[in-house]
C-alpha cells in the first residue's frame, strides 16, 4: 500500500514528524515500512504558465515558437509537443530549473530562434509513466482546471509529496485504504482523527423504480447495495484526485472511473459502476456462474466462469465477476450519462477462487480477499455519489436498493489487566490500558480490571484476546517490554546419541580430509533412482515424485545421495579443481508404495565421493590419486571410532565399477556399498577415476554401544608370526584373515596383511598372501609350545576352507 | 721410577693434545694404558723397591693412570662431539619447502551456523529437535492454525506428493509433533533444524531448498518478555554484544502476538546505510506467543500453558554475518566457496 503524505495530511496531524521518523514509528508499532521515497526529484522554478499564442518556428515544421505567461513576465518558448495550443495553462520549467536527469534549464537558441525555458510533460517531472492520464503521455500537461498563472506547479501538480510504502501482513488489511492508515497514525501519534460525513443530496426519483437487487447466494453475498446516479457528464477528474490516484499509483482515466477508484483508495471498499443504459435489464441478480457461462471482462478477454465463480447478472448474463472484474458491455464510456453503482460485501473466499482462477489480481479483489470493512460499505457507496454529484454533474437519486443479510455487530472481547501483564511480563496499569484503547478509538467499558473491549469492524483480525494482547503491546511498545528469561522447571537440553554422533562422524571424515556439502533433495527422475544401495531398492518401490514439479530437474526426492554428489564434483572438475573429497550426511526418501499414500521412510544416509589425487607431494615425489583401498580405509576408520565390525563383499551393481565394487555388511546385512564408479558414468560426467561409499547412517549409529567401561592394559607382550599362504587367484584375502582369526581364537588377536605377491615362482592362477599374526593372552606370557599348536590349527582350517598351501 | 712415571705421564697427555681423530686417540689408549704398555711396565718393576717407597709409587702409578685416562675421556668427547656436529652439519635441510600436505576437510557453512545456534540453545536448556521432511498436511499447516482454504497454504507455494502429503515448508511441524508428544502436560524447550522446501524459482535470493531453525517454549506461565529476554540473549552471542534487537509487530498464523526481531545493523552501527536500507535495522527473525489454537490442537490448555517460538534461515544469517551474495552458493557445493568457511 503506497500512502502519500501529502494525503494523509489531510486526516491526521503528522507535522510533528519527519517522513522518516514516522516510518520508524509506524514500523515499530504497527506495521513494517517498507520504503520512504519523494515522489519525484525535488524541483524548483516551475510555474504554471498561461500560453498567450503559439506560433509554428519560422524555421522548423515540428516546433512551435510560444508567448507564455508565467506571472509577471512573459517568455518565448520553443515546444515541439503535438498537443500545444494558445489559450491552454501548462507547467513552465523557467531558466535555471534542474530536471530529473540533472537536465539544467536554460536560454537558448533552437534553429536560430531564442528560447527561454521549457513547457514540461508530466515525465519530464518525473511521473512515472504508467500513472499518467492517457492524454498526456505523448505531449505536454494541461491544467484543465482553474489554476492561476505564476504559483509553484510542483505544488499544484503534489510533485512535493513523500510516499512510504506499506508491506502489509495478511491481518492488516484495514489499512489496504487511507482512512485505515488514518485510525493507525492517529492511534501510534496519540493525535485525533474523525473521518468527515458523506453528505449527499438526492433528487426526488427513486433509484427502487430503476432496479431490483436479488442475491441467490447470501453466504457468498451478504450485501449488494445498488445507487443510481443519473446525468453524469464524463470528463477529467479534478486535480487534487488526479494527484492523490497518481501518488497511489493508479492511472487517472475519467471523473467516473477515477472518482470509484479514489474511493477504493479511501474507504478501502471496492466499488463498480455499471453504465445503466447498457445493463439491459432492471434487475440485479448475483448468483453462481453455470457450467460452461462465459464473460468477456473489460480488458477484452473471454472468460470462462465455473460455478465456483459469483457473478453480477443482469437476470439473463453475467455482467461482471463479483468483486475481480466488470464486463466489457456494461462498462462505463465517455457517452455514459446513467450509472448503476455498485456497493457490496462478498465473501472473501468466493473472491480468491474466481481471481486465482482468472489470474486477475487487481485492487479490488485483494481488498475483498482479505475482507472489508462491514461498516463502510454503504459510506463508500454514498462517498462516491457525493463525489459524482460534485465532480460528474451526477444526480443521486433517492435510496439505495439493496439486499443486505450482512453483519455488522461488532465483536467484544474482554481483557483483564492482571490477564494482559501476566503474558507479557509486564505491569501496565488499568489507566494505561483505558489510554491504549482510547487511542485505538476501541469502545470498552471497564469494572475493575475487567476491560470489555468492543473491536471497531474494520479491525476484522481483532477477535481473541491474544489479538487484542498484541494491540496492547504494540502501542505500549515492545521496546518497553523487559528482558526475563522462562522460568519454570528447568531441562538438561543437549543432543540425543544420534545427534552426538552424527557430529562424532562428520568431525572425523572432516579431519581425514573431506569437505562436507549440502545438495538438493529434489533431483531428476534417473538421478532419483541411481546408484542406489542393493537394501534400499529392495525396499523403495520407485522413487517417490511430485504431484506438481517446477521443473524435470527437481522433479523426483533422491533415493540416494551420490548422483547429487558426482554432479558436484563433475560441476567443480568443470571448474579446473580436480582433487576432491566430498561427503554428505543426508535423507533419502524410501517410499514401499508404487502410488505413495502414507508418509514414506526417511533414512539419513552418509555418502562420500572422492576424485583425483589423494595425496599429492611432488618435490618428495609422492602421488597417490584416489583409490578402492583409500575409501575403504575411510569407511575402516569410521567403523572403528564406532566400534563396529564392518565386513565387504564383492558385488556388482548398476553404475558401479564391476570388479571394483563391494557390499558392506554390518551385523550380517548389507547397510551400503563402496566402490569404484562405472568407467561409463565417469566418461558422462568428465570424471576421472571416482570411488565412492553410501552407507546408511541409522543403522551405523544403531550399533554403536558406547564403551565406557575401562578394559587394563595388556601388562604380557604379544608374540608375532608370520606366515604367507598360497591360494587360488580369486580367493579374497579378507575371508582368510577371518578363518585364521577364528581359529587362531582366543590366543591370535589380531591378524594383518602385509604382502599379496602373484607372478614369479609362483604356480600361475595362484598368489601369495604373508599375515603377520599377533598371539597374546593378557594374564600371562605365552609359551612357544602354545603359540605353535595354534598355528598348526590355523593352518589346517586355512588349508581345509580355502584350500590354502603353506608358502616355501 | 718416580721420574719416568712422571716423564710417561707428560708424554702421553701430549700425545693425546696432539690426538686428531678418534683412531690417534685409541692409539694413544692402547699406547699407555695397554696391557704392554709402558705404566704397566713400570709397575712389574716394583719388586725391587723397598717396602716403603712401594706404596709411594703404586699410588703415584695409579694417579698418572687416571689422569691420562681422564684426559682421553676428555678428549673423545670432544672429538665424539665435533664429529656429530659435522655430521649434523650435513643433514642440514631448506626448510623452506613445503610440507608434506594434510588433507584438510570441514564443515558445509550453513552446518557450522546450525551447529553454532544448537550450542547456544542448548546451552540455555533446549532439546534438538527432528522430523520428518515429506510432512502430513495436517502437521506441515492444520494442526499451526492454518486450516484448509487459507491464503497461506497455496498449492502454488508448496511441493505437494499427494494432497495429503508435501515437503514441508517449514520446521514448524516437528514443534506440533513435539508438543503432541508431551501429550499436552509436559513442557517444552527445543530448536528444530531441518531442511525446507518451496515452490520457488532459484535464483540470488530464492531457493526451492533451503534450511530453518525453529524454537519452542511451552510451558505454565511463559510471557513475552522471556521470548524478548532469550532472542537477546541469542543475538548477542550469535551477532556480538554491541548489537542491539528490537521487536516489531508482524503476523504469522501460528503465533499471536506476531513479531519479527530486527538487529541493529553491524555496517552503519543504527545510523542508516545501503545493508540496512537506511532504518539502521536488519531483520532476523520471526517470533511470537504461541496461537492459543495451536496450543489446544496439541493437547494444551491455552488457559494454563502459553509459551512462544521463534524461526530463522541459516542461509540468511550466513549472508548477513559473512556477505554471501547468492543463495545458490549454498548448494552448488563449489570447492572454493567451501573451503573459504573452513575455519568459519
Amino acid at each position: 500500500m503506497l500512502v502519500s503524505l501529502n494525503w494523509l495530511k489531510q486526516y491526521v496531524d503528522i507535522e510533528n514528524q519527519s517522513p522518516e521518523e514516522l516510518a520508524e514509528l509506524i514500523t515499530k508499532t504497527g506495521i513494517e515500512v517498507e520504503s520512504i521515497e519523494p515522489i519525484a526529484e525535488q524541483l524548483h522554478d516551475v510555474v504554471v504558465g498561461h500560453v498567450l499564442s503559439c506560433e509554428q518556428h519560422p524555421n522548423a515544421d515540428k516546433l512551435n515558437l510560444c508567448q507564455v505567461d508565467v506571472g509577471g513576465e512573459t517568455l518565448q518558448i520553443i515546444c515541439g509537443a503535438p498537443n500545444i495550443a494558445a489559450g491552454q495553462k501548462v507547467a513552465v520549467a523557467k531558466p535555471g530549473a534542474v530536471l530529473p536527469g540533472n537536465f539544467k534549464i536554460k536560454k537558448a537558441k533552437l534553429r536560430g530562434v531564442e528560447s527561454n525555458g521549457m513547457i514540461c510533460s508530466l515525465q519530464e517531472l518525473g511521473v512515472d509513466e504508467k500513472d499518467i492520464p492517457k492524454e498526456f503521455v505523448d505531449g505536454i500537461f494541461v491544467f484543465q482546471d482553474e489554476v492561476e498563472v505564476g504559483v509553484n506547479a510542483i505544488e499544484l501538480l503534489n510533485l512535493d509529496d513523500m510516499i512510504i510504502e506499506l508491506g502489509l501482513t495478511p491481518n492488516r488489511a484495514d489499512c489496504l485504504s487511507m482512512l485505515g492508515v488514518a485510525y493507525e497514525v492517529a492511534a501510534i501519534l496519540d493525535q485525533p482523527f474523525t473521518p468527515q460525513e458523506e453528505i449527499i443530496h438526492p433528487v426526488q426519483e427513486k433509484a427502487s423504480d430503476f432496479i431490483s437487487v436479488h442475491v441467490e447466494d447470501p453466504d457468498l453475498n451478504p450485501y449488494y447495495g445498488a445507487f443510481i446516479v443519473k446525468d453524469v457528464k464524463i470528463g477529467p477528474s479534478p486535480l487534487w484526485m488526479r494527484n492523490r490516484l497518481i501518488a497511489a499509483g493508479v492511472r487517472p482515466i475519467n471523473n467516473v472511473v477515477d472518482i470509484t477508484n479514489y474511493v477504493l483508495l479511501e474507504y478501502g471498499q471496492p466499488l463498480h459502476a455499471f453504465d445503466l443504459d447498457r445493463f439491459e435489464t432492471d434487475e440485479v441478480v448475483v448468483r453462481r456462474a453455470k457450467e460452461d457461462e462465459t464473460i468477456t471482462t473489460l480488458d477484452d478477454q473471454k472468460r470462462n466462469l465455473k460455478p465456483d465463480h459469483l457473478v453480477i447478472t443482469n437476470g439473463k448474463q453475467p455482467t461482471a465477476i463479483a468483486g475481480v472484474m466488470g464486463g466489457a458491455d456494461s462498462e462505463v464510456h465517455e457517452g455514459t450519462s446513467n450509472i448503476l453503482l455498485e456497493a457490496a460485501y462478498f465473501q472473501p473466499g468466493a473472491v480468491r477462487t474466481a481471481s486465482k482462477d482468472h489470474g486477475l489480481r487487481s485492487e479490488a479483489s485483494t481488498r475483498f480477499e482479505k475482507g472489508v470493512d462491514p461498516n463502510r460499505v454503504v459510506r463508500a457507496g454514498v462517498k462516491a455519489c457525493e463525489l459524482l454529484e460534485q465532480y460528474a454533474n451526477g444526480k443521486v437519486l433517492e435510496g439505495v436498493v439493496e439486499f443486505d443479510q450482512l453483519d455488522r455487530e461488532p465483536k467484544k472481547v474482554d481483557v483483564t489487566s492482571s490477564h494482559i501483564n501476566e503474558r507479557l511480563g509486564t505491569t501496565i496499569s488499568d489507566e494505561e490500558i483505558a489510554d491504549i484503547l482510547r487511542r485505538l478509538q476501541f469502545g470498552y467499558e471497564q469494572k475493575g480490571e475487567l476491560f470489555t473491549v468492543t473491536v471497531p469492524t474494520r479491525r476484522g483480525d481483532v477477535e481473541l484476546f491474544e489479538d487484542m494482547l498484541e494491540e496492547v503491546a504494540r502501542i505500549y511498545g515492545y521496546d518497553n517490554l523487559p528482558y526475563t528469561l522462562p522460568g519454570g522447571a528447568s531441562q538438561a537440553g543437549g543432543l540425543t546419541l544420534q545427534q552426538q554422533l552424527k557430529r562424532k562422524v562428520k568431525n572425523y571424515l572432516q579431519g581425514a580430509g573431506l569437505d562436507e556439502t549440502i545438495t538438493y533433495s529434489l533431483t531428476n527422475a534417473e538421478r532419483a533412482g541411481q546408484l542406489v544401495s542393493r537394501e534400499v531398492k529392495e525396499q523403495a518401490a520407485a522413487p517417490i515424485s511430485l504431484a506438481m514439479p517446477m521443473s524435470e530437474e527437481h522433479s523426483h526426492l533422491r533415493l540416494s545421495i551420490l548422483p547429487e554428489l558426482l554432479a558436484s564434483l563433475s560441476y567443480n572438475v568443470a571448474r579446473k579443481q580436480t582433487d576432491l573429497a566430498y561427503y554428505e550426511l543426508g535423507t533419502v526418501f524410501i517410499s514401499e508404495e508404487e502410488q505413495v499414500t502414507v508418509q514414506p521412510k526417511e533414512q539419513l544416509r552418509l555418502s562420500g565421493a572422492l576424485t583425483g589425487n589423494w595425496l599429492l607431494h611432488p618435490w618428495q615425489q609422492e602421488k597417490k590419486a584416489v583409490d578402492f583401498f583409500v575409501v575403504k580405509g575411510l569407511v575402516e576408520g569410521m567403523a572403528y571410532l564406532l566400534d563396529l565390525k564392518l565386513t565387504f563383499k564383492q558385488s556388482k551393481l548398476p553404475d558401479m565399477h564391476p570388479g571394483r565394487t563391494a557390499d558392506v555388511y554390518l551385523g550380517g546385512k548389507v547397510i551400503g556399498f563402496i566402490g569404484q564408479v562405472h568407467p561409463k558414468l565417469q566418461n558422462d560426467l568428465d570424471l576421472k577415476d571416482t570411488y565412492v561409499f553410501e552407507l546408511n547412517a541409522e543403522e551405523l549409529f544403531d550399533h554403536y554401544q558406547k564403551e565406557e567401561a575401562f578394559q587394563a592394559i595388556p601388562k604380557y607382550p604379544s608374540i608375532s608370526r608370520d606366515i604367507a599362504l598360497v591360494v587360488e587367484e580369486q580367493s579374497a584375502a579378507g575371508e582368510i584373515a577371518e578363518t585364521i582369526l577364528q581359529a587362531g581364537a582366543p590366543l591370535v588377536k589380531d591378524v594383518r596383511i602385509f604382502d599379496v605377491y602373484q607372478g614369479e615362482h609362483l604356480e600361475e592362477g595362484k598368489k601369495s598372501i604373508a599375515f603377520n599374526l599377533f598371539y597374546m593372552d593378557p594374564n600371562r606370557t605365552l609359551k612357544d609350545k602354545e603359540v605353535e599348536d595354534a598355528h598348526e590349527k590355523i593352518l589346517t582350517a586355512v588349508k581345509e576352507k580355502h584350500q590354502a598351501e603353506l608358502r616355501g | 721410577m718416580k721420574d719416568r712415571l712422571q716423564e710417561l705421564q707428560s708424554e702421553a697427555l701430549e700425545k693425546v693434545k696432539q690426538s686428531e681423530d678418534l683412531k690417534a686417540l685409541q692409539d694413544v689408549r692402547v699406547a699407555y694404558l695397554g696391557k704392554k704398555g709402558p705404566i704397566t711396565e713400570v709397575l712389574r718393576g716394583m719388586g725391587k723397591l723397598s717396602k716403603e717407597e712401594r706404596p709411594v709409587i703404586g699410588q703415584l702409578a695409579n694417579d698418572v693412570r687416571e689422569s691420562i685416562a681422564n684426559a682421553i675421556q676428555t678428549k673423545q668427547d670432544k672429538l665424539e662431539e665435533k664429529a656429530m656436529e659435522k655430521q649434523l652439519e650435513e643433514e642440514s635441510i631448506d626448510v623452506t619447502l613445503p610440507g608434506r600436505p594434510v588433507h584438510v576437510g570441514g564443515p558445509h557453512l550453513l552446518t557450522s551456523i546450525i551447529e553454532e545456534i544448537e550450542d547456544l540453545f542448548i546451552g540455555m536448556g533446549f532439546e534438538i529437535k527432528e522430523g520428518p521432511e515429506v510432512e502430513t498436511d495436517y502437521y506441515n499447516f492444520e494442526a499451526l492454525n492454518l486450516p484448509k482454504g487459507h491464503p497461506a497454504r497455496d498449492m502454488q507455494d508448496s511441493f505437494y506428493i499427494t494432497e495429503e502429503l508435501l515437503l514441508r515448508t517449514h520446521t514448524s511441524p516437528v514443534q506440533a509433533r513435539t508438543m503432541k508428544q508431551k501429550d499436552g502436560h509436559e513442557a517444552v524447550r527445543m530448536i528444530c533444524p531441518g531442511k525446507v522446501y518451496r515452490r520457488d524459482t532459484d535464483d540470488a535470493t530464492h531457493s526451492h531448498q533451503f534450511t530453518q531453525v525453529e524454537g519452542l517454549v511451552v510451558d505454565e506461565n511463559i510471557k513475552m518478555s522471556d521470548l524478548k529476554g532469550v532472542l537477546n540473549a541469542f543475538a548477542k552471542q550469535m551477532f556480538g554484544s554491541e548489537r542491539d534487537i528490537r521487536l516489531r509487530p508482524s503476523f504469522f498464523p501460528f503465533t499471536e502476538p506476531s513479531v519479527e526481531m530486527d538487529i541493529s545493523c553491524k555496517m552503519c552501527g543504527g545510523e542508516g546505510c545501503s545493508v540496512c536500507k537506511g532504518t539502521g535495522w536488519i531483520e532476523i527473525l520471526g517470533a511470537g506467543m504461541v496461537h492459543p489454537n495451536v496450543l489446544e490442537m496439541a493437547g494444551y490448555d491455552p488457559e494454563i500453558y502459553s509459551g512462544f517460538a521463534f524461526g530463522m534461515g541459516p542461509e540468511r544469517i550466513a549472508m548477513l554475518k559473512y556477505g554471501v551474495d547468492d543463495i545458490r552458493h549454498f548448494y552448488t557445493n563449489d570447492i572454493r566457496f567451501l573451503k573459504q568457511y573452513h575455519k568459519a
